[in-house]
């Protein structure tokens, strides 16, 4: 079980939070213009890679933000969280 | 006689305390210190149970957590618990315990011939035999789950207390013999806050039944110091009887502390069993090892143990488990055992797979009078309940090959040692590597991963003076990762009376030629898994690990092949001569022991399982005998039955109110989000398929919400309160779902937005009152102008009601004239009985979710989870009216135009009236066009509400039929599961007042 900084209030249980999927998939600025298949994949398609993952998480039972969380999926290291909107960090950032 | 093994002094018991218990019906007596394992040995009790398959007889073959044989059903009742470890229960007063798996008694089991026609029960005969034909698997399952099944579970409740504990910590320390307690003490020292995990009742582990000095003073009361430095730490905690049962990601651990299980009576205060989470900076595992047995034919009967546990016997219990005694080893170590039964007047013989034995043990053993048998093996046991005779000859280990004259001994008790392995369950738990040791023949941690460390024989070192120091240094060097100022390093020296030198263990291993003689010689004692199980298994192809333990079941159960794992897979090893490493190991997984669901659930059963939501009027629903539903965490009104009225009669009742006069309804439940900010009309525009920009302030509007795929997923009345600030309604079940969806696109997807939702649910009582009488009814109570002029459908007033501060929204779910009177909830049960007592003259009738069901499926309103199904899109529910073509964008509009949601075939929501008149369909009933005596047939759709309307004086039923909408007045047909087929005509969704005019009387 994790334990997760959370952005707003520090460092918690995983029990705290939930996880949505990945993150900084953009919802199309005019979706009327996309096509069935840019459209499909905005709704369906996802990463699911061995190494590094960007995933959005909720504190539900805390602040009840949403925030990024950027995780090692083989050593399920967390290797950092930040706030929504803040840019996608590299791996050179870490 | 009573405790003949009992010598006459000596153990770590308290003879002056003596404790009755019963072991299969029968009396005994022990000491308090004693386990029942103990207590049962000194008794001569030695058949404790039949094993798993072949009902062999069995005994005690260890004295701890690791036993695989002696598990027997403890306590009675509905305490009663199955596969308890003899070896670790503590003897009370009035303990009551009994054998598993053997009928009609331990000594006369019926089971047991399975032992004689073993030959036809060899691995994997389970899936050979009752494979084919696959129809008759429920046949065999019946006797097969009969006859396997160790122990019975209590039938009744658990009238027991169990608690759970968080506890954060700089230091986790699982182990208390001597090296997890120098870490603690060096951490102490330094200043960590530590917890200290024990399985055992008393610290010190397994020097405790040894004979050793600590710089050449006695050691036992070295411990005893140090142990209460320990106790007198405020930085120290220290649990003991406390199993580490779980390691997982981010130093997490979880452990069961057995609080009162070992005391005869129920305390009123402390709970039986407390579950610990605990979170620390760092973890020490100092498990210590577990004692490997030898694999020789039939080395499973009961007066067979392991070496160490023979001494815990004698030197920690008082008890000599045999008069004349053999010890089969290969190592030195067990040494100790064997003078120390000599020393307390057993006649010893010591049979030794090495030829090369140390010269001073050789000495010790002539001095002693011991026979040795070097370079020698028990080839052969007898004895049909207990060990009585063995065969022993010379092996010629360059040969492979039995050498020599074989030799007779009488013996009572066989204590074998085949080296230790180290407990490194929880450490393969928690992600860290293992390597197999060539030199002690095991496996032996290799590479870290995560903050932890780990110290002692866990850690594969035996060195008794390494280990002191080492232990400590490391919980020196913890502190000092932590930022604690550390206290003093010290050497300490160690001296067991035989030292556990690492050359001085040997493999022994069964050869590919036979140097036994037996068909039988176990490798897992729990699961009957013998070495021609394992040799089976790699000739019909089960070679990995993971398949060699699933085919022969060898490391399963309840001791999950503590004692049987590494022998395994050296057999594995030997047979396709390759290195262990090769073969690997199978996963270690949680928990470490059995455990028992109570401690796992804690605190959260019967009422604080899940939690109860009562609105404010919950009492008066009780009191005036309302049956409840559950509607998610909610308890509602699902009717008030008056007098001997069934659930038809009250709804009939209840529907008829409302139509004629006038009903009310708590629906307080309903879910309520006030959003305010300068954005929240543009937010809405999004999250609702229709166009809110030219609501007025005061007007309510119902609203439809989509997910991206274009599926409904919520709806409800919003109003309009002021400019920029709105009360929104949601399902009653969605409330929580819908203010995360809000939540979840103002914070990540349109962050410039300023809108704030703030759940209000449970700050407003809802009553809705409902029916031609309603606006008289309500124009008495209130200062607000319920005219109809003033007071249009779909508005909303503020005001007085029974001088209560009060929102009312004149919107309706019954088709009635309606209106919901929102209340502060510290005021709804009184507003709410205000109405009863006003509304006699007008024959007021409480309703409840049923009613509500049957008024709102009369008019064709849908509800969001019962009509759709997250598979349905607005157009499906012919509700086209409220999908804005205008707005650019919402969310969910762009899936509308999919290929999918645009095909013609799509179900549609339509209305069903059954031909008969009479007949209620099942609710989830498939719809046919044609009906077949038997499946397949081509379906069309299903009934999603059906309901006895009363007001009508026949059923209706809401459906999803394919293409349905253009199939009204067309026949289909419903075949029910009794197999009456019922006929049925496609009709509109609208069944009573198609007009709409009620609502606006």
């Amino acid at each position: 079980m994790f334990v997760i900084n959370c952005p707003y209030c520090g460092e918690r249980d995983q029990t705290e939070f939930s996880c949505h999927g990945e993150a900084h998939i953009a919802r199309p600025d005019n979706p009327a213009e996309v096509s069935d298949q840019e459209w499909g994949e905005y709704l369906f398609f996802r990463n699911n890679p061995k190494g590094i993952h960007f995933e959005r998480w909720t504190h539900d039972h805390g602040c009840r933000r949403w925030f990024n969380v950027m995780r090692d999926t083989v050593s399920d290291k967390i290797i950092k969280t930040y706030k929504m909107g803040d840019q996608k960090p590299g791996v050179t950032d870490v | 006689m009573s405790n003949q093994n009992r010598t006459m002094y000596g153990g770590r018991i308290d003879r002056g305390k003596v404790i009755n218990f019963v072991f299969n019906g029968k009396k005994y007596k022990g000491f308090h210190g004693d386990t029942l394992a103990s207590a049962l040995l000194a008794n001569d009790v030695h058949l404790v149970g039949r094993s798993f398959k072949y009902h062999r007889a069995r005994g005690i073959l260890t004295a701890g957590s690791e036993e695989p044989n002696a598990i027997v059903q403890l306590g009675l009742g509905a305490r009663t618990e199955p596969n308890m470890r003899a070896t670790e229960i503590e003897l009370y007063e009035g303990l009551e315990a009994a054998s598993q798996n053997c009928w009609p008694s331990v000594n006369y089991d019926i089971g047991s011939l399975n032992n004689v026609l073993s030959s036809i029960f060899p691995a994997g005969f389970y899936y050979k035999t009752f494979k084919w034909p696959p129809s008759l698997w429920l046949f065999y399952e019946h006797f097969i789950r009969k006859a396997a099944g160790l122990g019975h579970s209590p039938t009744a409740k658990n009238p027991d207390r169990y608690e759970q504990k968080f506890y954060y910590c700089d230091l986790t320390i699982v182990g208390g013999g001597i090296s997890g307690l120098l870490s603690a003490l060096a951490a102490g020292r330094s200043g960590c806050s530590v917890l200290l995990i024990d399985e055992n009742p008393e610290l010190g582990g397994y020097l405790l039944d040894y004979n050793f000095s600590i710089n050449e003073k006695d050691g036992i009361k070295w411990i005893k110091n140090i142990v209460d430095e320990l106790y007198s730490m405020d930085n120290v905690r220290i649990l003991k009887r406390t199993t580490a049962m779980g390691y997982y990601d981010y130093n997490y651990l979880t452990a069961l502390e057995k609080v009162t299980n070992h005391c005869d009576q129920l305390s009123k205060t402390l709970p039986r069993e407390r579950y610990w989470r605990v979170r620390s900076k760092k973890i020490v595992l100092a498990q210590g090892a577990f004692e490997r047995p030898l694999v020789f034919a039939d080395n499973d009967r009961p007066g067979i143990m392991m070496a160490s546990a023979g001494k815990k016997y004698l030197s920690r219990y008082g008890v000599l488990p045999g008069k004349s005694v053999v010890l089969f080893t290969n190592n030195d170590h067990a040494y100790q055992t064997a003078f120390e039964f000599n020393d307390k007047g057993a006649k010893l013989s010591v049979v030794d797979t090495r030829d090369n034995i140390d010269s001073r043990i050789q000495k010790k053993c002539e001095d002693l009078g011991i026979k040795l048998y070097s370079s020698s093996s028990i080839i052969s046991t007898s004895g049909n309940k207990k060990v009585n005779q063995i065969e022993v000859q010379k092996v010629d280990r360059k040969q492979n090959e039995l050498s020599g004259e074989c030799i007779t001994l009488d013996t009572d008790c066989i204590l074998m040692s085949g080296g230790w392995n180290p407990a490194v369950q929880l450490f393969s738990q928690s992600r860290g590597k293992l390597r197999y040791d060539n030199v002690l023949n095991t496996f032996v941690p290799d590479k870290l991963i995560q903050d932890q460390i780990i110290i002692g024989c866990n850690n594969g070192c035996f060195d008794l003076s390494k280990n002191l120091n080492h232990s400590y240094q490391e919980g020196l060097n913890a502190a000092k990762d932590l930022n604690y100022e550390i206290a003093d390093s010290i050497n300490w020296t160690g001296e067991e009376e035989i030292s556990f030198t690492e050359s001085s263990v040997e493999p022994y291993m069964l050869g590919k030629k036979k140097v036994t003689k037996g068909s039988k010689h176990f490798i897992d004692f729990q699961n009957d898994v013998t070495a021609a199980d394992i040799f089976l298994a790699q000739r019909e192809g089960y070679i990995s690990v993971e398949h060699t333990k699933r085919y022969t079941t060898t490391g399963m159960g309840t001791d999950q092949g503590k004692t049987s794992n590494v022998n395994a897979l050296a057999l594995m090893s030997h047979i396709h001569d390759k290195p262990v490493d090769e073969i690997g190991h199978t996963t270690f997984r949680p928990p470490f022991s059995p455990q028992t669901f109570g401690a796992i659930a804690g605190r959260s059963v019967d009422h604080l399982f899940d939690p109860e939501r009562r609105t404010s009027i919950h009492k008066w629903h009780e009191e005036n005998k309302a049956v409840f539903e559950d509607v998610g965490q909610w308890k509602r009104p699902y009717y008030f039955p008056k007098k001997k009225e069934n659930i038809h009669d009250a709804v009939k009742r209840e529907c008829l109110a409302v139509r004629n006069s006038l009903g009310m309804l708590d629906a307080s439940t309903l879910g309520k989000i006030d959003l305010r900010g300068p954005d929240t009309t543009k937010f809405l525009n999004m999250i609702y398929t229709n166009a809110w920009s030219k609501l007025e302030i005061g007007s309510c509007r119902y609203g439809l919400m989509c997910n991206e795929h274009g599926m409904i997923f919520d709806d409800g009345v919003t109003t309009r309160l002021g400019e920029d600030h709105y009360h929104m309604t949601t399902t009653t079940g969605g409330a929580a779902r819908v203010m995360s969806w809000l939540e979840e696109f103002l914070q990540t997807e349109w962050l410039d937005m300023e809108v704030f939702c703030t759940s209000v649910t449970e700050q407003w009582t809802v009553l809705s009152i409902s029916g031609p009488n309603s606006r008289k009814f309500l124009q008495e109570l209130t200062d607000i102008d319920l005219s109809k002029e003033n007071f249009p459908f779909m508005k909303f007033r503020e005001g007085k009601v029974c001088g209560i501060d009060s929102r009312v929204f004149r919107i309706s779910f019954t088709g009635e004239l309606s209106f919901e009177v929102n209340v502060p909830s510290r005021y709804g049960r009184f507003v709410w009985e205000q109405f009863m007592q006003h509304g006699k003259k007008y024959n007021i009738t409480p309703y409840g979710t049923e009613t509500m069901h049957v008024l709102r499926a009369e008019k064709g309103f849908i509800i969001v989870g019962q009509d759709t199904d997250g598979s349905v899109t607005p157009m499906d529910m012919n509700m086209d009216w409220i999908v804005s073509k205008k707005k650019q964008d919402f969310l969910g509009k762009r899936s509308f135009t999919r290929p999918d949601t645009l095909r013609s075939d799509r179900k549609k929501f339509v209305g069903l009236l059954v031909n008969d008149k009479k007949t209620v369909l099942p609710e989830g009933s498939h719809i046919v066009e044609k009906a077949l005596k038997q499946p397949p047939m081509k379906m069309l759709g299903h009934v999603t509400s059906s309901y006895y309307s009363p007001i009508l004086g026949h059923p209706i039923a809401l459906a999803m039929v394919k293409n349905g909408t253009n199939r009204l007045g067309e026949k289909v047909e419903i075949p029910l599961m009794n197999g009456k087929v019922i006929e049925a005509t496609i009709a509109d969704t609208v069944f009573y007042d198609k007009e709409g005019n009620k609502n606006n009387e």
